[in-house]
């Protein structure tokens, strides 16, 4: 496989993967009953589209999903800045999920006519699974936002916090060009931001609220997928804590 | 009485005849999630080949990160074992994969799942697009009665859903549309 393919590959995979994660965070602590069993699934569901990602890196390859998954450094994952930050508190979470998810339909919708054929077969069935997260997302905005008080208030701190880091999802890798001109990627990244800003800018202008300026940090290639924090190095630990005793265990 | 000999059955008929010996082992394996129906008739048996001894099995996950799978993969292996151990079947060797070379869809029950779901007090998939299908009330599998709501798109596991009749008052579970 081309190095380019492989970045796009590790890319998708380490945002689901580590947005999994910490959204599985939740699970046994949701604020009721019905969101902790759909945050779960929505957990589950990265999770498992990660380790289809991985997969296929590892056929590839010739190496082994979970090694590639959990045996590399934590300066090693390539995760957008969205989603190094911690979970924090539910309004944080719901409007990560939510700029996430619009952000990962529009990457998804590009690359279901990839010329990367067994990606492109895999985003189909990706795509129809994230139907679901789009519909809880969208509930959990709304619901935020037409909430005066505590809820709208903790819906805009999360949007100044994280809302300037969405865009690092789609901003362009470093192989950006190969992966344009090999049909890979067949939407340019650029072309990418702009459908996204103009399908969630006017939804929260319908709520009387603002998609932040992108950080300068979240469009650089260099910066977008790199420089990790605290919050992921804890979660990186976490996520390792079991494999780490013994890596050589058998299930 | 003279029988006619018949000529040896060609290599292609043999085929044939493992691979329905195949889906007929194979109907009874089943989701762990989902016992009260077949693998087969749950339609996430994509295809069977043979060629040259190496018997493959596809398989489609209903929802990718089902944690069922690897378990459905190993009963597969498990029941076809024999197979590979009798020369007469042709099999060497069983290869059980899993493919997203096309999506499973709840298009691909058969009738007969969709009766063994509604019999283990299961709602079958309604069909149709999958926003739509979200859309609209399921059929209360105990009382067949279409005033019912949504309680959660997501269930107890990845492919189920809950719902609420309102008319016989009770809570029951749909297989969701993958």
């Amino acid at each position: 496989m081309n190095a380019a393919g492989s970045e796009l590959l590790y890319a998708l995979a380490d945002d689901d993967f580590v947005l999994g994660f910490a959204d599985s965070e939740w699970t046994g602590i949701a604020p009721h009953l019905e969101e902790d069993v759909a945050m779960s699934s929505l957990a589950q569901d990265e999770l498992g589209h990660a380790s289809a990602y991985y997969g296929l890196l590892a056929e590839r390859t010739g190496g082994d999903p979970n090694r590639i998954a959990y045996d590399r450094p934590a300066e090693a994952f390539c995760h957008s800045r969205l989603v190094d930050h911690g979970r924090g508190d539910w309004a944080r979470t719901m409007t990560r999920r939510w700029l996430y998810d619009t952000a990962n339909a529009v990457r998804l919708e590009a690359l279901a006519d990839s010329s990367d054929r067994p990606l492109a077969d895999l985003v189909v069935k990706v795509r129809r699974e994230e139907t679901y997260h789009l519909l809880h997302g969208q509930a959990w905005i709304e619901r935020l936002a037409n909430y005066d008080g505590e809820p709208r208030r903790r819906l805009i701190e999360a949007l100044e916090l994280v809302g300037p880091d969405a865009p690092s999802v789609l901003a362009p890798l470093s192989s950006e060009a190969a992966l344009v001109a090999d049909g890979i990627l067949p939407v340019p990244s650029v072309e990418l931001l702009e459908r996204w800003t103009g399908r969630v800018a006017p939804i929260l202008a319908g709520l009387d609220l603002a998609l932040p300026a992108p950080a300068g940090a979240a469009l650089d290639p260099l910066t977008a997928r790199s420089g990790h924090g605290p919050a992921f190095q804890a979660l990186w630990l976490e996520f390792n804590s079991v494999r780490s005793l013994d890596r050589a265990a058998t299930w | 009485m003279v029988v006619p000999t018949l000529p040896a059955a060609p290599a292609i008929g043999r085929d044939a005849a493992v691979r329905a010996n195949v889906i007929d082992l194979l109907q009874s394996v089943v989701d762990p999630e989902i016992p009260a129906i077949s693998i087969v008739d749950l339609g996430i048996v994509r295809a069977v080949t043979l060629v040259d001894g190496q018997l493959g099995v596809e398989l489609l996950p209903t929802f990718i990160g089902c944690p069922a799978l690897e378990l459905i993969q190993a009963g597969v292996r498990e029941r076809l074992q024999a197979l590979a151990g009798d020369p007469a079947s042709g099999v060497e060797h069983v290869n059980v994969t899993i493919s997203y070379a096309e999506a499973w869809t709840a298009a691909r029950i058969s009738e007969r799942g969709r009766a063994a779901l509604v019999a283990s007090g299961f709602a079958p998939p309604d069909g149709g697009p999958q926003l739509v299908a979200l859309s609209r009330p399921a059929t209360c599998p105990f009382c067949g009665s279409r005033r019912t709501v949504l309680e959660n798109a997501f269930g107890p596991t990845r492919c189920r859903s809950i719902h609420y009749c309102t008319s016989c008052r009770q809570p029951f579970e749909q297989f969701k549309d993958g």
